[in-house]
Parts: C-alpha cells; sequence; structure tokens
C-alpha cells in the first residue's frame, strides 16, 4: 500500500501520523465566559480566567463537549463516558496558567477512523488513536519591537480538539487526502469551521523513515502547519531531509521542528533543546467528566448526514458517477448547493451543469460558491428548461452565461430573448421543407448513398431556426423526409 | 471601650439590633485594637477607610431594618483571599502590590451579610507554613506568652486570622486550612477554628495553594459564633466546579443541641510517641467532659493515619508547584527584568518566592516528574484513597472523632523554622481530615502549665458541621476556657 | 532517595527557579531528606488500590455556552509589570 521512496541505498517508506489542533465552534471559551470569536482587538476576549490571575477556576463550557463527542461520533469513534482533564505544565509567555488543561491519559474520545480517497481511484483507512479536548494557547507577536515580544491572551482558553492520527499515512498525498476529508467531516458536523488560514485547523505532522519491513524510524514533529500544501511541502522535504541524513551515516534526531513558508524547509525549534517534562495530573480544580447512553444518543438524533452517505447516496440513488459525486460532497456548501438545485429534477443533468458550468464559470470570476450570481434554484430552474425541451443545450449555455452576468432566471432570460426552443412540428416541417428544396443536389447525393451530408441539413435547419428549433424533432423529421 | 471589645459575635448583633451600640463605636473600638496590639503584626494591610464606610452602611441596614446576619461585626481577612481595590499578596514578595479587580466568593457573601471589614491579615506565604514565618511581612505573633516571656509562634499558616481574634483586634476573622492552617493556630491562640468540609465554602477568589484540599473557614471566640460566620460563608458556587451543591442550613440552630446519645470516637493511632503529657491529659479531660454530657465514647482505629503527613507532602507541593506556576512576572507580580524571556522567569520566581515555596516547589515539580509520578504522587494518591476509607468506615460508627489539635502547644518563634520536617509535624492531627475532605474544628479546652491554649479537634462525616459545632459546644461549656492572653488589646473575658 | 545536585538544577530549571550553585547543594541535602522521610509511604500496601485525584462525589458542572465574561483589558492588564498599547509585554522570544 505504501509508496516507497528510492534513495541511494533502496528504497525507504514514508511513516507518517498527524495531530490536528481543530477549534471547537462555541459562543465561549473551554473554561470561561469570554467570546472564542476570531479577531477582536488584543486581550479583550479575555476573562480573569483566561488571563490566569490568582484565585481562578475553570467551569466547563457544555456545548465543547457535546461538540467533541458529535466529532467522535462522525470519526466512527469510541465516545468515553468517563474522561479526565490533566495539567500540562509548561513555561510559555502566552500560556497564563503556566499549564494547559488538557486530557491525557482518559481522553473524551478513542479509537476511530477516516477514509480517503486517492486521485488513483483507491480507498484508504486512516485509523484515529484519540481526540481529546484542551485549551488553545495565546499569541505572542514577535515583529512589533526589537527586543520585545507582545503577547495577545484573545485565543487562550479557546477550546480545541486535538485530533491524533495513528502512524498509517505514507505519502504526502495521503497526508494531503486525510487532512482534508478530516477537515470536510468536522465542517458537516458543525464542529470546526476549518479555517485554516486563521489558524482554526492546524496540525503537527510527524514523519520518520525506514526501510521496508524495519521497526520504525526516529521521527521529527513539525508544528503549526495551517495549509494542506504546507503539509505537503513538509513532508517531502523531512522525508529528502531525513533520507539523505541516514544515507550519509547520520542519524535522525527526535525534535521539534519548524516549517519556514519562504523556504518550503523545516528547521528545529530553537529554545526547545530542553527534554519536555510536562508534569501531567488530574487537574484538581475539575472533577472527571461524566455522562451517560442517552446524552451520546441525544446528540446521534441530531447528527448531520455526512460526506461519505451522501457520496453513496449520489450514486446509488441520483446515478452520479463517483467522481462527480466526491466533486460535490468535498466541501458541506457545495453539497448542500447541489441538493437544493437538483431537487425534484434530473439530478444527472444538474450535476453536470452544476459540476462544468457554474464551478467553471466561478473559477473564470475568482470567487466562490457562497458569492454565486446563480441561486441553486435559479440552477434548478435551468436544467427544467433543458429536461422539457424548451431549450437546447447550447442555448442553455448562452442562457446560463446571462444568468451568470445579471443574476436573472433562466426562464426571464430565454423570454426576453426569445430563445424558446421551436418544438412545433409543422414550424419544423416547413423549415426543412424550405431547406431540402434549396438543396435538391445535396438531397440526391446523399439518397445515393453519402450519409455523412445527413448532419449538413440539421446544420442548415438549425441555422434557419437560429438554433431554436428543437433538435431532437429536427433529426426525427429531417430522417422521415430523406429517408422515404 | 473594652466592653465591646469583650462581646461575642452573637452578643454584638444583639446589641446592634436593639442599637445599644452602633456599629461605627463597636468598629472604632477595633480599629483602637489594631493600633494597640501592632507589635503582634497581625495586619499586613489595614483598610480603617473601608471599614468606617462599611460600619456606616450597616447602622444604615440597622435603621432601615435590612440588616443582614453578620451586618456591623468587624471582620479581618487572610491576605490569600482577593479583595476588590484592596493589595492582595498572599504575603508572598512575588505578588507585593497586586490589587484584584474582583472579590472572592467567601469574602463577597460576608460583606453582603452585613461584614465589616478591617483589614487584611498575615499568613505564611501562600499558605505555606506553621508558624507564620514564611511571610514576607514577618511573622503574626500570638498574643499568649510562655512564662519566660518569649515571643511565641501564632500557628499557621493563618498565623494573623488566630492571633486578631485571641487578641482582640478582630471580631472574627476568615482564613484556609489546606493542612491544618486554620485548627492549629486556633488551638495556638486559644480561640475556636473550623475547617469546613471540601466544598462547602467556594474557593473562588482565594490565591490557591493545593486545589484539593484548600478549605476557606472562620475564626472566632466562640463556636456560636463560628456557627453565625460560617452560615454565611457557605453555599454552592458555580464558578467553582469543585463547590458542592449541598444546602446550608443556620448552624447557629444547632449550637448547643444535646450530644446525649452520640458516639464519640477516640482513634487509637493519635497517640504519639513522645507526645506532651499535656496534650494527653487535655484529650482525656475533653473524653470525660463528652462522656458526662451524655456521649458514649467509642475507642476506634485510623490505621492510615501515620502516613497522613507524607500523603500531604506529596500531594500539596504537586498541586502548589503547578497553582503556582502563574507567577511568572508577566500579566502581575514584580518581576525582575532580563535579556531572554526564561532568565526573566527565572528570576522574577528566584527573588519573588521564599525558601519555603521554593522548597515545596521543588518537592512538587520533582513528584510529578518523568520517572518519579508512579512512586511519588500515585503512590500519595493511593495512600490517600485508605486515609478516606478509614474515615469513611469509622463514621459508620460513630458520629464524631475527637482528637488533640496539635501535638504541642504554641512554640517560641524561630524554634522550628531551621527544620522543615520537624515543622511539618506539627500538622500530624491536622492534615488527615484535608485528606479525607472532612470538616473539622478546633475549640480551645484548657491551659497548659506554660499558661498556654490548648485546643481539642472534633472530626465529622462530610457536610455534618452540625454535628461538630453540637459537640465543640459541649466542650466548650464544660470548659469554661477563658480566653486571656497577655498582650491582648483589653480584657476579653 | 537522594536528589544530587544535578537533578536539583534540572527540577530547579523546569520549574524556572534560578537557583545557585550553593544553594542547590543545600537543596539537595533539604530535598533528600524529605524525600527519604516521604518514602515511609513505600510500607503501606497499596495493590489495587484506585488513586484518589478529589473527595468530590459529585460529577464535573456544565455550564451554559454564553458569552457573559470578557471586553474587560482595563482589568486584565491593571496589575502588568509592562504593557504596550493593550499587550502585556515580555524580553522577545526566539522561537
Amino acid at each position: 500500500m505504501s509508496a516507497l521512496v528510492s534513495g541511494r541505498t533502496g528504497d525507504w517508506e514514508i511513516v507518517i501520523g498527524m495531530e490536528v489542533h481543530a477549534q471547537v465552534v462555541s459562543n465561549a471559551k473551554l473554561f470561561s465566559g469570554s467570546s472564542a470569536v476570531f479577531g477582536a482587538s488584543p486581550n479583550h476576549h479575555v476573562s480573569l480566567v483566561d488571563a490566569a490571575m490568582p484565585g481562578m477556576l475553570p467551569v466547563i463550557n457544555a456545548e465543547c463537549v457535546k461538540q467533541a463527542v458529535i466529532t467522535g461520533l462522525g470519526l466512527n469513534a469510541k465516545i468515553n463516558k468517563f474522561s479526565v482533564f490533566d495539567r500540562k505544565n509548561y513555561f510559555y509567555a502566552d500560556l497564563p496558567q503556566g499549564y494547559q488543561i488538557s486530557q491525557f491519559k482518559h481522553p473524551i474520545v478513542g479509537e476511530g477512523e477516516v477514509q480517503i480517497e486517492l486521485a488513483d481511484g483507491s480507498s484508504h483507512i486512516i485509523g484515529v488513536e484519540r481526540l481529546h479536548l484542551e485549551q488553545d494557547a495565546g499569541k505572542s507577536l514577535h515583529d512589533q519591537h526589537p527586543s520585545k515580544s507582545y503577547i495577545d491572551l484573545n485565543r487562550s482558553g479557546v477550546a480545541l480538539m486535538e485530533i491524533v492520527s495513528k502512524p498509517e499515512m505514507h505519502s504526502a498525498e495521503q497526508a494531503a487526502a486525510y487532512i482534508k476529508k478530516l477537515r470536510s467531516i468536522l465542517r458537516y458536523l458543525g464542529t470546526c469551521d476549518g479555517n485554516m488560514e486563521e489558524g482554526s485547523l492546524r496540525a503537527d505532522v510527524n514523519v520518520s523513515v525506514r526501510k521496508p519491513g524495519e521497526p520504525l524510524g526516529t521521527r521529527t514533529e513539525t508544528k503549526n502547519l495551517n495549509s494542506v500544501r504546507f503539509i505537503m511541502q513538509t513532508i517531502e522535504y523531512e522525508v529528502q531531509r531525513q533520507i539523505e541524513l541516514i544515507e550519509d551515516g547520520g542519524a535522525v534526531t527526535q525534535e521539534t521542528r519548524l516549517f519556514d513558508t519562504t523556504t518550503g524547509m523545516t528547521r528545529t525549534m530553537r529554545g526547545k533543546e530542553d527534554a519536555h517534562d510536562y508534569r501531567y495530573f488530574p487537574d484538581p480544580d475539575l472533577l472527571p467528566l461524566n455522562f451517560d447512553d442517552a446524552f451520546i444518543a441525544d446528540l446521534k438524533k441530531d447528527m448531520p448526514e455526512l460526506p461519505d452517505e451522501i457520496k453513496s447516496r449520489m450514486v446509488t440513488e441520483y446515478g452520479l458517477s463517483s467522481y462527480d459525486a466526491n466533486v460535490l460532497t468535498e466541501e458541506k456548501e457545495v453539497a448542500a448547493f447541489y441538493e437544493l438545485a437538483s431537487a425534484g429534477r434530473d439530478r444527472k443533468i444538474t450535476a453536470n451543469w452544476m459540476s462544468v458550468e457554474l464551478f467553471g464559470a466561478l473559477n473564470k470570476a475568482g470567487i466562490d460558491l457562497a458569492q454565486s450570481p446563480v441561486s441553486p434554484e435559479q440552477l434548478g430552474g435551468l436544467v427544467d428548461l433543458i429536461s422539457d425541451g424548451s431549450i437546447s443545450g447550447k442555448i442553455a449555455k448562452e442562457v446560463f452565461a446571462e444568468m451568470f452576468e445579471t443574476g436573472k432566471d433562466a426562464k426571464q432570460v430565454v423570454d426576453e430573448k426569445g430563445l424558446k426552443q421551436v418544438s412545433d412540428e409543422g414550424a419544423i416541417i416547413s423549415m426543412i421543407d424550405k431547406v431540402l428544396a434549396s438543396n435538391q443536389d445535396k438531397v440526391d447525393e446523399y439518397r445515393s448513398g453519402k450519409d455523412k451530408l445527413f448532419g449538413f441539413f440539421v446544420g442548415q435547419v438549425m441555422k434557419a431556426s437560429k438554433g431554436q428549433a428543437n433538435p431532437g424533432m429536427v433529426n426525427q423529421i429531417l430522417k422521415q423526409k430523406l429517408d422515404t | 471601650m473594652s466592653d465591646l471589645l469583650k462581646m461575642t459575635a452573637t452578643q454584638a448583633v444583639f446589641s446592634l439590633s436593639q442599637k445599644e451600640i452602633s456599629s461605627i463605636e463597636l468598629t472604632n473600638a477595633y480599629i483602637d485594637a489594631m493600633e494597640t496590639t501592632s507589635a503582634l503584626n497581625n495586619y499586613v494591610t489595614p483598610t480603617i477607610e473601608i471599614a468606617k464606610q462599611m460600619a456606616e452602611n450597616a447602622d444604615k441596614a440597622y435603621a432601615a431594618g435590612s440588616a443582614g446576619p453578620l451586618a456591623g461585626l468587624p471582620i479581618g481577612v487572610k491576605d490569600l483571599f482577593c479583595t476588590k481595590d484592596t493589595q492582595t499578596t498572599a504575603c508572598s514578595g512575588i505578588l507585593k502590590g497586586f490589587t484584584p479587580t474582583y472579590e472572592s466568593t467567601v469574602t463577597s457573601q460576608i460583606w453582603q451579610s452585613g461584614g465589616v471589614m478591617l483589614g487584611k491579615l498575615n499568613c505564611d506565604e501562600f499558605a505555606m507554613g506553621s508558624s507564620n514565618e514564611t511571610s514576607i511581612f514577618g511573622p503574626a505573633v500570638n498574643p499568649w506568652s510562655a512564662k519566660d516571656g518569649a515571643a511565641l509562634s501564632a500557628g499557621g499558616s493563618s498565623g494573623g486570622s488566630a492571633s486578631s481574634v485571641a487578641a482582640g483586634s478582630a471580631l472574627m476573622s476568615v482564613g484556609t486550612d489546606t493542612g491544618g492552617s486554620i485548627r492549629q493556630p486556633a488551638a495556638f491562640c486559644g480561640v475556636v477554628g473550623l475547617k469546613p468540609t471540601y466544598g462547602r465554602c467556594s474557593r473562588w477568589g482565594i490565591v490557591a495553594f493545593a486545589s484539593s484540599l484548600d478549605q476557606a473557614g472562620p475564626f472566632t471566640r466562640t463556636v456560636g459564633d463560628s456557627a453565625l460566620i460560617f452560615s454565611a460563608m457557605a453555599g454552592h458556587d458555580s464558578k467553582d466546579s469543585t463547590s458542592a451543591s449541598v444546602s446550608v442550613p443556620n448552624f447557629s440552630d444547632v449550637v448547643n443541641s444535646s450530644v446525649e446519645g452520640m458516639r464519640i470516637g477516640i482513634p487509637g493511632e493519635y497517640h504519639m510517641d513522645g507526645m506532651d503529657d499535656e496534650i494527653t491529659r487535655i484529650w482525656k479531660q475533653g473524653r470525660s467532659w463528652l462522656e458526662q454530657a451524655g456521649a458514649t465514647i467509642v475507642d476506634i482505629s485510623l490505621p492510615h493515619t501515620k502516613y497522613a503527613l507524607p500523603c500531604y507532602y506529596i500531594i500539596a507541593p504537586a498541586e502548589a508547584s503547578s497553582n503556582l506556576a502563574r507567577y511568572d512576572g508577566v500579566r502581575y507580580g514584580n518581576r525582575v527584568d532580563a535579556e531572554t524571556l526564561d532568565e526573566m522567569y527565572e528570576a522574577t520566581r528566584a527573588a519573588g518566592f521564599g525558601e519555603e515555596v521554593q522548597r515545596r516547589i521543588l518537592i512538587g515539580t520533582y513528584a510529578l516528574s518523568a520517572g518519579y509520578y508512579d512512586a511519588y504522587y500515585l503512590k500519595a494518591q493511593q495512600v490517600r484513597r485508605l486515609i478516606k476509607q478509614d474515615f469513611d468506615s469509622a463514621f459508620n460508627n460513630v458520629d464524631a472523632i475527637l482528637t488533640p489539635t496539635t501535638p504541642t502547644a504554641a512554640f517560641e518563634l524561630g524554634a522550628k523554622i531551621s527544620d522543615p520536617i520537624t515543622m511539618y509535624l506539627n500538622d500530624i492531627f491536622t492534615v488527615p481530615a484535608n485528606l479525607a475532605g472532612i470538616p473539622g474544628i478546633s475549640v480551645p479546652a484548657g491551659l497548659s502549665k506554660q499558661g498556654l491554649p490548648l485546643g481539642l479537634q472534633l472530626l465529622a462525616a462530610p457536610f455534618r458541621e452540625d454535628r461538630l459545632f453540637s459537640v465543640a459546644s459541649a466542650i466548650e461549656t464544660q470548659a469554661q476556657f477563658s480566653l486571656a492572653p497577655a498582650r491582648a488589646a483589653g480584657e476579653l473575658s | 532517595m537522594a536528589v544530587d545536585k544535578h537533578a536539583v538544577k534540572k527540577i530547579a530549571r523546569l520549574a524556572r527557579l534560578q537557583i545557585s550553585e550553593e544553594k542547590s547543594e543545600l537543596l539537595s541535602a533539604d530535598l533528600g531528606n524529605i524525600l527519604n522521610w516521604i518514602e515511609q509511604l513505600e510500607e503501606v500496601d497499596t495493590t489495587g488500590i484506585e488513586p484518589l485525584a478529589s473527595v468530590n462525589e459529585h460529577s464535573l458542572p456544565w455550564r451554559e455556552d454564553l458569552v457573559t465574561d470578557g471586553e474587560i483589558n482595563d482589568q486584565v492588564l491593571k496589575n502588568a509589570p509592562e504593557t504596550a498599547g493593550e499587550f502585556f509585554v515580555v524580553p522577545k522570544v526566539v522561537e
């Protein structure tokens, strides 16, 4: 299953594991009542608890517990009805308590899985080791002053889910597919907004290499990657670096590394040279987190449909190709748009129009689906006109372009421009008769066996109708007239 | 004036409500007493203006008929409670100058009940100590003197809270008890000290020492006063996840209820080798007082008693090492500037924390560190369960347990500070209650040959403070203890 | 358990406490004594005993997901030793 990389001394196998930090969608922080919303002025979304003032105590936000359980259900994972919050002790300027409240021995969610599809059509299951709740840290700004760092605690205490994969990925492509799929699941569930640029979703990537069949090699951990591209670049760079290092007789050091977005390289993180000893122990300000089966069942009841389920429904019920279904389910908004646009009409035609024309136009205009000038209902209206024969596919493209330009309904465009397809048999017959009469020589050639001329007649009739004649009827009547 | 100082809180409330005295008069008497006893070093931040303002408000409340249960009573507060706009230091150099923008739940409940804040009281730094000698402000001094006149420790960590109530510079006070920090100084100073059930009083706004052990409680001159102020301090607080959702009865109603038919346990393990004869004597005395009052005395066993102290000296420092990580010179407190962040942390914390605090941080860090966690921290937690189980089974059989509060009477300042373990042994009888989370009260029972107060401790099952009050008042009635320390502000009894 | 000077320095570093060479020697003896005394816990048979982290018997209370706090940056920054605008300030951190 694993793609091998060849080095000077033979083939190498890559082993990748990922720790994804996903910000929980909630109004307030994990243990305080201040806002979890991104983008406030420095230190405005900070309570006395978040600033770790003396004597301040944490109280857990119920919504964050629910979101973690929902995510666990979405990952087909074991939900732990008993879990414990521990303190992870270390000093850092943006960690006000001097410890992070996290879950170490007893996480809220246990083993689960994520299914990924690769470009070659293969599909793989990547194991999830665990998911736990923890606090985010604040933010240090190092570029505001030559000798000082500035600290903003707005993020301090925001709820994160740390989702730890098993070391079961073996290529940058797999890793990319995993993070994309995970992001998609979280967004479908509404438990994380998946905004990687704002840091709502970021990954620590563990990479090691080994000769096939050998035990796991020493891994490095590259921290805080906030784009799929950076994840792939990191893996590619680390794999090359580690192979070269080992082949040159060196050894990989187990360490934390940073990715430099400008050079595409990773480097050792300075200031982390001390061996970490986090001294985890149960937070005595909190008690074990308990809930019952009814709580889980309640959340299960309201679970939204996930991309894999929707995809298989699209293939089996709508008759879409696996490829189309994939494209339409990758993003929650796309699937929702499609479901609305295609409801009660031809699913396949709608899928086609969405993935080719609409996406093409959006791409060209450089906007995303949310800003589409054509609404799902409007796209559906266009499909209706195609299906009932009111317009041909060719006219439809023209209509769509006008809709995209003006935001008008398909019907309005057709009416205004007089583009409605001619399906009146009498009118078509008379047009055909005219064409045949003025091309008697070609009619004779056709009848003496030159079949290819059929297309010529069709073209002439369509031209005469300014493209509005129903092509199916034109074909059928022409055939009758010429062949008899 | 000394008549005012002689009043118990219960008497004062009565006189105030009858308009026989005003809160301003009462408060002024205490403000004067704070002055005359200043050599005892009890108040680290007096709040005279606030006191006068609160006293005026109390008088208005009495006039308007809206007085709360503590209206007009002058109360001192251990400097571990965060008090809004009043410096709160935990008696540590690292917090000198820190002025909270918030008020702890317990103190705000007291002020809402009409209490008058006299000021912040001396204690061991971050409540770590048994003699009040680790305070950055120097020790609080015991108002009782030994026959040779040597200055005695008020005990710790809530030394100032105990000493002020004994010396008449506070009518009542609040402290905290993590391993005996209320009961031991109460015993040393001859006052009543209550450590409530863990979870009874909110910890919100109290500078944390060891979160799973810390509890706030009152110092008073009588058991009745203890019930009065405790009723105002206790109660569920949604801001503290460990706060118990248990209803709070009016404890004043249960004081003086009969102990007839109650079963009182005497744990054999509290007979320690080399224990003072005087302690044994007062313990026996307590036993016979309760027998006379109609209680049944039962010999019981708490087999893991011996291990409570070493267990405590893992758990408390481990939690403290983490709780004190926030004192890093970034958001508050005193910073020592340095080139790098880590150097700033190390210099700030080395300069800001005293020796005992640093020692406990190091022990705690060690006990939690990789390779030692199981051997120390986990082992201590297991022993903690055994200690709790000892009490659980004892309370299946008895209503309360009677023990001495301390192995000795108050010792001289400086006598033990150089030897940590000897100092730790002071808490040998008090620590088990913190580990088990059960309530305990120390009630003055008599004097040593040296003329120093000796205390008896009562323990009860969780949330049965009512039993403590009834048994303690039975002892109080029979002991007829006379609070007459040499260095008091006036005659107190 | 003897705690050598090296171990003292290591834990002091973890706890961010600057200690002098001289003090680390004193502490080495001090901590060694205390830990030796603590080690009497080894006498207790704790086989099969569940560790006790908290005496509380109720379960963890949950808060509602409401924004009830924050926007108090004046209070948050009030006691800070060094600030710039609305930021806390520390010596420059190099990652």
